[in-house]
């Protein structure tokens, strides 16, 4: 198995919330988890991120579990971007970028000759150049949000992990930060998975979706596949139309009703 | 563009260091100060005759065993405790933390109480016994604050309480045992009065540790500032790194104790001044803690001594005098920017 999880359960407290989940990621493809809010999508990123112990299973990239890699070698293959950053207020761009290169750094050194190209590289394919002065609290949203990836591409990581990479920005910056995303997955041929709540910029960036119900994998495989109306009814419980997005090259939705206790839209 | 990038990004660490540089050199001239002026002042050139050449004389009496270990203990004090505020500032993502803030100094205190009246005559186990005191305090706060990353409120809160259960028993010390805490004067006060060169020698071991420890902290703690989750992705290893950190800050913590009892505000203001004056990142905010403690204790203990005609005013009622609303004044004029 290159990257994936095998066995995966995860309880919080005694609620559990994923059973048994074994997936393997295509390697180089963008695979998006997709699921209902609650449904265990962002659990799952933080067991590749250490923040969530799994009760069982483990989660393996090239055949070996994560546990038997040394953390710091682990950030020069996996790279992983929380929804929520934390940046102290007056760090620039340049230096949060910079420290991508920390799993590189040699005890007592400051950055290397090399280190200092590659966050140049970075800064240059983000779009960055003309940022990367300013202060990371000065920046818009999507701006900021092009910081955080830029930092995590500086890892040089083979992995790249997004949790919700849009989930706060206009629909502008998220086609930019959904662009970008693709861009750097096919120039350096990342193996990405991220989850996404927005099903159409899922399926139209995605090589693979992961649908996650009722604590386990509900369905898997390309979009056009996962993305019908019997399935996202199942899943999100939603009446749909369901369309071609000729240009794209994918499926596009449009939601009609929700099947609610409580509330009824549409007619 | 990018050529003039660069050279901004280096100008602005060109200027932190400098700073730095400057606050050292003030410092040292604090220094001076300190060892010349008192009740009875002598010129520079007479005070260096009092350091280097031993003499009877009244000058070498007052200068060589009271005013230089009195300054060099006082400046070491202060880089202790503005080191450990600083770190704990970043071990606990918060800016209100520091030794006295969340019970630190009040724990090690006790514990430092406890060794005095336990062992009485063994004076020099005090510092041994106030580290102690202070780490169990600091993790304890850690761990009683700590649910799947730390509430900056339930920090504070968690730390006031326990300080408060703290100085009881301090309290409750001191009036029970007093001939056994007779010996270490300094500790039971809060300012320098008396302190000669074995307190000096007493605390400079482990002062010293604590302050080559902070050595390996720096970039570190800039990617701990991250969050734990991004630090952990980058390769740091969070929960043992902020043991070694609470580690840390209590040898220092501790150590200024035993020598200078409880001088609260230190460790609070010096970390945000340095903040202020340097920026957040560990790399520069360490070194401007170091200069700023050191000067701000040597110069408020200073002020102390000269400002009244006859006797004198401990250093941490000084610093509480002269640091607040300097304190206030530099928050002001960052908000007004």
């Amino acid at each position: 198995m290159y990257f994936g999880f095998k066995d995966i359960s995860i309880n919080y407290g005694k609620r559990e919330i994923i059973k048994d989940v074994t997936i393997e990621f295509p390697k180089g493809k963008t695979t998006t988890i997709i699921g209902p809010n609650g449904s265990g999508k962002t659990s799952l990123l933080k067991v590749i991120s250490r923040a969530v112990t799994p009760v069982r299973g483990e989660v393996v990239f090239n055949g070996k579990p994560l546990k038997q890699y040394k953390l710091k070698e682990l950030a020069k293959k996996i790279a992983y971007l929380p929804q929520v950053h934390n940046s102290p207020s007056d760090i620039d761009v340049r230096t949060l970028v910079s420290y991508g290169r920390y799993p590189y750094k040699q005890f007592g050194r400051g950055l290397t000759r090399y280190d200092n190209d590659i966050i140049d590289n970075t800064i240059e394919i983000t779009g960055l150049k003309n940022l990367q002065n300013r202060l990371v609290e000065t920046l818009s949203g999507g701006e900021r949000q092009r910081a955080w990836i830029a930092m995590t591409i500086c890892q040089q990581p083979e992995v790249l992990v997004l949790d919700e990479p849009i989930t706060y920005l206009d629909i502008g910056f998220q086609l930019e930060v959904m662009e970008l995303i693709k861009k750097l997955g096919e120039e350096m041929q990342l193996t990405i998975i991220m989850v996404l709540h927005d099903i159409n910029f899922a399926s139209r960036y995605s090589h693979y979706l992961l649908s996650i119900k009722d604590k386990g994998v509900y369905s898997y495989g390309d979009p056009r596949k996962i993305i019908t109306s019997g399935k996202l009814e199942d899943i999100f419980g939603i009446q749909s139309q369901i369309f071609e997005d000729e240009k794209n090259n994918c499926p596009f939705i449009i939601p009609e009703k929700k099947r609610s206790k409580w509330l009824t839209l549409g007619n | 563009m990018n050529k003039n990038g660069m050279r901004c990004f280096n100008s602005s660490s060109t200027y932190k260091i400098t700073l730095i540089i400057v606050l050292f050199i003030l410092g040292f001239i604090a220094m001076i100060a300190s060892v010349c002026l008192g009740t009875m002042s002598f010129s520079v050139k007479e005070s260096l005759h009092g350091i280097f050449v031993n003499d009877d004389s009244a000058a070498r009496l007052i200068i060589w065993n009271v005013r230089l270990p009195r300054t060099l203990s006082g400046g070491l004090v202060g880089i202790c405790l503005a080191l450990s505020g600083c770190i704990l500032q970043g071990v606990m993502r918060n800016h209100l933390a520091s030794p006295s803030t969340i019970g630190v100094t009040s724990g090690a205190s006790f514990v430092g109480y406890l060794t005095l009246v336990a062992f009485p005559g063994y004076y020099h186990l005090l510092p041994i016994g106030s580290i102690t005191g202070g780490f169990f305090t600091t993790l304890g706060i850690y761990l009683l604050a700590y649910n799947k990353g730390v509430s900056p409120v339930k920090i504070i809160l968690s730390g006031m309480a326990v300080s408060t259960v703290f100085s009881a028993f301090n309290d409750m010390i001191r009036s029970f045992f007093p001939e056994k805490l007779a010996n270490a004067t300094g500790f039971l006060v809060g300012s320098l009065n008396g302190v000669a060169w074995k307190n000096l020698i007493m605390i400079l071991p482990y002062a010293l540790i604590g302050i080559l420890l902070c050595l390996f902290v720096p970039s570190k703690m800039n990617i701990l500032m991250l969050g734990d989750e991004m630090a952990n992705s980058l390769g740091v290893r969070t929960e043992s790194f902020r043991l070694f950190l609470i580690l840390v800050s209590s040898l220092l913590a501790g150590a200024a104790i035993s020598v200078a009892g409880l001088i609260n505000f230190v460790g609070l203001i010096v970390p945000h001044i340095a903040r202020l004056l340097v920026g957040s990142d560990y790399k520069y905010l360490l070194p401007a803690s170091i200069a700023l403690g050191y000067m701000l204790i040597i110069i408020c203990d200073l002020i102390g001594r000269i400002v009244l005609p006859v006797g004198e005013i401990s250093v941490s009622v000084v610093l509480s005098f002269v640091g607040a609303p300097f304190f206030l004044c530099l928050l002001r004029n960052k908000e007004a920017k």
